[in-house]
């Protein structure tokens, strides 16, 4: 086994993860789900084990976590920010928002600040279209979002 | 069986139900154009993911076209294979798979041999109207395999491969859309991956996305360098397909042309692997009596079944997936990799050729020998023993940048004492074979009995598992056999589970062993072509004046002048080998 990076126990709970799914190969949707729930991303690591474990090939794993937009193999930050671009928040301006939040944390879509605190992502309707446009931090829902509202938002977050 | 009635342009054609349009249509002679969609017909090996639409055919009554591969065909159903439409739809399919597409061709190395050029041809396309965004991926380059897969179409023919035949699982298709590839886990290099360099990708994939690593430069500037002794030996599957590479029909046996066109290429001493085969019957079957008598005195300790390791794929496969069994396996190096030491520690030092001075370039059917030639135990002080492993495809090419006209070549012997070889090495390049070549010299050295029949045609065959039991006399011997690495991981598993019944088990990584090796030329799915070679290599066997390895002369000779007698220390020293754990999960960055 290569270096691990993961702790024991971290380990001890995907395994349990797996065994919840009978390690079945058929399930690995499902156990990516519940694994990208408990951990946040799916890294290189943590989809070697997945793959020991349904007993399929690592390639295979890999191969269903890049196609899938849902799965990501980055740390998202400790306030992960999504922006909507459905078509409701998308005329209402949405894009001018994204754009603010780029320029303001100095990172791209998909990509985590450097102290983990932030990270951001676009996404396609909440179904909170009579607030467009809507972004939201965590769970937390902010309607009619102007880019000048965005650096109260950050600063809500930011001590 | 329901039958089922239809018309395939104008000529009408029953079939069973469940057949495709496509295997109705080949059945009457009609031939769909296909680009993803793959088949060895007797080997149980189908690619049909419907993702290319070059097969898409007119059926009356249906509003869009139909993939020929994927439809099946229903009770009077009218089907038109080359309608305007179909012509100009197939030509636009094709058209945007080359969009992106690198126009490479005058120096691409699949060049002449590749489905989607020859297809570009066919569908008469001219230009290529749509411009936009091109695939740019680094190329990758592993000891045996090169993956370059700006080229790749998707077929996924390879990951199909890998993953259902081969159960090797290095390739998968990765991300999706535009971006979609097929790929290793985390594309990373082919060499950190699972990859057991068998080459099944490379004699499938339609374009030049997947290719061998080619070491004929190497070899040329060692044939032109005069202070070097060049020495080559040939495996036996080569002599049955190099005659493909010019035009000859599939079973044409060439050994004497080759060695002809070995010899004007300026090689000094042309040998032969099987010269080496017989050899390793001799140390393997030794190795097979010593543990059978042990075992049956009761030894406990004593491993059986024994697992032959002539092939190198196969070695590379239980290293990375049955570390656990690494007892198991013979410790007989492959016939490649005994003819190393055996050319340069004994004809060399007897010519009194120092080994530096000695390169020694090997003739395979086979992409895995090019990385087993380079592995670390094999050399002595940096200095290989195989220095270059070429496939008869690299051959072939060599043959024709010489000028050298094939076909009119005399019929030659290889040189001695190197050369000389029996039956029963000529089929190791068959699945069976080696087993077949250990048995007729270990029922003799068992029983001390002559041989009535020397041929066992229980052990032959294309099922993908067989098994058989020997008469040794009254010792009943069960010998099992697996071609692909798929089935071998079957017999794997039992042999883990401790529920083998066999003795002997033989496991060679291609489909229909050696002669369907990564480095033959291509079969382009004609699963005709490899029975034929098989066929080609019994054919010579039959012809042999000598049929078992423990009746070779000369090996006989090398055992009484420099080796003593097989399995001894010197043996033990220059012809067996050890094996690596490689099942740690390679793939995470340290």
């Amino acid at each position: 086994m290569a270096k691990i990076k993961l702790s024991e126990k971290k380990i001890e709970e995907l395994k349990d993860v797996c065994k919840s799914f009978n390690n079945d190969k058929a399930e690995l949707i499902n156990v990516l789900h519940k694994a990208q729930g408990l951990f946040g991303y799916l890294p290189a690591e943590l989809q070697e084990v997945i793959a020991r474990e349904l007993n399929i090939s690592v390639a295979h794993v890999y191969g269903v976590v890049t196609f899938y937009s849902f799965f990501t193999m980055l740390p998202k930050g400790e306030y992960p920010i999504s922006i909507c671009l459905g078509t409701a928040c998308y005329v209402r301006g949405a894009e001018k928002v994204l754009e603010e939040f780029k320029r303001v944390l100095k990172i791209q879509v998909g990509e985590t600040t450097p102290d983990g605190k932030f990270s951001l992502s676009c996404l396609r309707c909440v179904g909170a279209c009579g607030l467009a446009p809507v972004v939201l931090v965590g769970e937390k829902v902010y309607g009619r979002v102007s880019p000048e509202g965005v650096k109260d938002i950050i600063a809500e977050y930011s001590n | 069986m329901e039958m089922v009635k239809l018309t395939i342009d104008g000529k009408p054609v029953e079939v069973e139900k469940d057949t495709t349009i496509l295997k109705a249509a080949r059945i009457i002679g009609i031939d769909i154009p296909t680009l993803c969609y793959f088949q060895l017909k007797d080997l149980d090996i189908e690619n049909r993911p419907g993702g290319c639409r070059i097969c898409v055919v007119e059926v009356s009554g249906r509003r869009n076209l139909a993939p020929a591969c994927c439809t099946n065909v229903t009770q009077g159903m009218v089907v038109n294979t080359h309608s305007i439409r179909v012509l100009n739809a197939r030509r636009t399919v094709l058209e945007l798979i080359l969009s992106d597409h690198p126009a490479e061709c005058l120096t691409c190395a699949k060049s002449g041999n590749c489905e989607l050029q020859t297809m570009a041809q066919q569908l008469g396309v001219r230009e290529i109207p749509f411009q936009g965004e091109q695939s740019k991926y680094r190329k990758d380059t592993s000891p045996a395999i090169i993956r370059d897969v700006d080229k790749c179409i998707m077929c996924r023919r390879c990951e199909m491969m890998c993953n259902d035949v081969q159960t090797v699982g290095a390739l998968s298709a990765v991300n999706r859309g535009f971006m979609a590839v097929v790929a290793t886990a985390f594309e990373m290099n082919l060499e950190k991956s699972p990859c057991t360099y068998c080459g099944q990708c490379v004699s499938v994939c339609p374009t030049g996305a997947l290719t061998e690593v080619d070491h004929s430069r190497n070899v040329i500037n060692a044939l032109a360098d005069p202070a070097k002794t060049v020495v080559v030996q040939t495996a036996p599957a080569v002599r049955a397909a190099l005659g493909e590479e010019f035009g000859l029909a599939p079973g044409a046996l060439v050994t004497g042309k080759m060695v002809a066109a070995l010899r004007r290429l300026g090689f000094n001493y042309v040998f032969d692997t099987d010269f080496a085969a017989d050899l390793t019957i001799m140390e393997e079957g030794s190795e097979l009596l010593d543990r059978l008598t042990r075992y049956l005195k009761g030894d406990k300790e004593v491993k059986l079944p024994i697992l032959t390791s002539c092939c190198p794929g196969w070695v590379n496969f239980f290293e990375h997936n049955f570390p656990d069994l690494m007892d198991v396996p013979s410790t007989a190096k492959s016939p490649q990799q005994m003819f190393g030491p055996i050319a340069k520690e004994y004809f060399g030092k007897k010519l009194g050729i120092d080994r530096k001075n000695m390169i020694v370039v090997s003739i395979m059917p086979c992409l895995a020998k090019k990385y087993e030639c380079q592995r670390d135990e094999f050399k002595v002080n940096g200095d290989p023993d195989v220095n270059f492993s070429l496939s008869t495809r690299e051959l072939a090419h060599l043959i024709k940048l010489a000028n050298i006209d094939f076909n009119s070549l005399p019929d030659e012997d290889f040189d001695n004492p190197l050369g000389a070889s029996t039956g029963a090495a000529v089929i190791f390049g068959n699945t069976g074979g080696v087993i077949e070549a250990a048995c007729r010299t270990a029922y003799e050295l068992y029983t001390g009995k002559k041989l009535e029949k020397v041929e066992f045609n229980e052990l032959r065959g294309l099922e993908n598992i067989r098994h058989a039991t020997l008469d040794f006399n009254g010792l009943p011997i069960n010998i099992g056999i697996a071609h692909g690495l798929g089935n071998a991981r079957k017999l794997l598993e039992d042999v883990q589970a401790g529920k083998s019944q066999f003795h002997a088990i033989e496991i060679m990584a291609c489909p229909g062993g050696c002669i369907g090796g990564g480095g033959q030329p291509f079969h382009h799915g004609d699963s005709d072509v490899i029975k034929k070679r098989a066929a080609a290599l019994y054919r010579e066997d039959d012809g042999k004046p000598i049929r078992k390895s423990h009746e070779n002369p000369f090996i006989i000779e090398l055992y009484k002048e420099f080796l003593g007698k097989p399995l001894s220390e010197k043996s033990h020293h220059l012809l067996h080998t050890h094996y690596f754990d490689k099942s740690a999960g390679t793939f995470v960055e340290e």
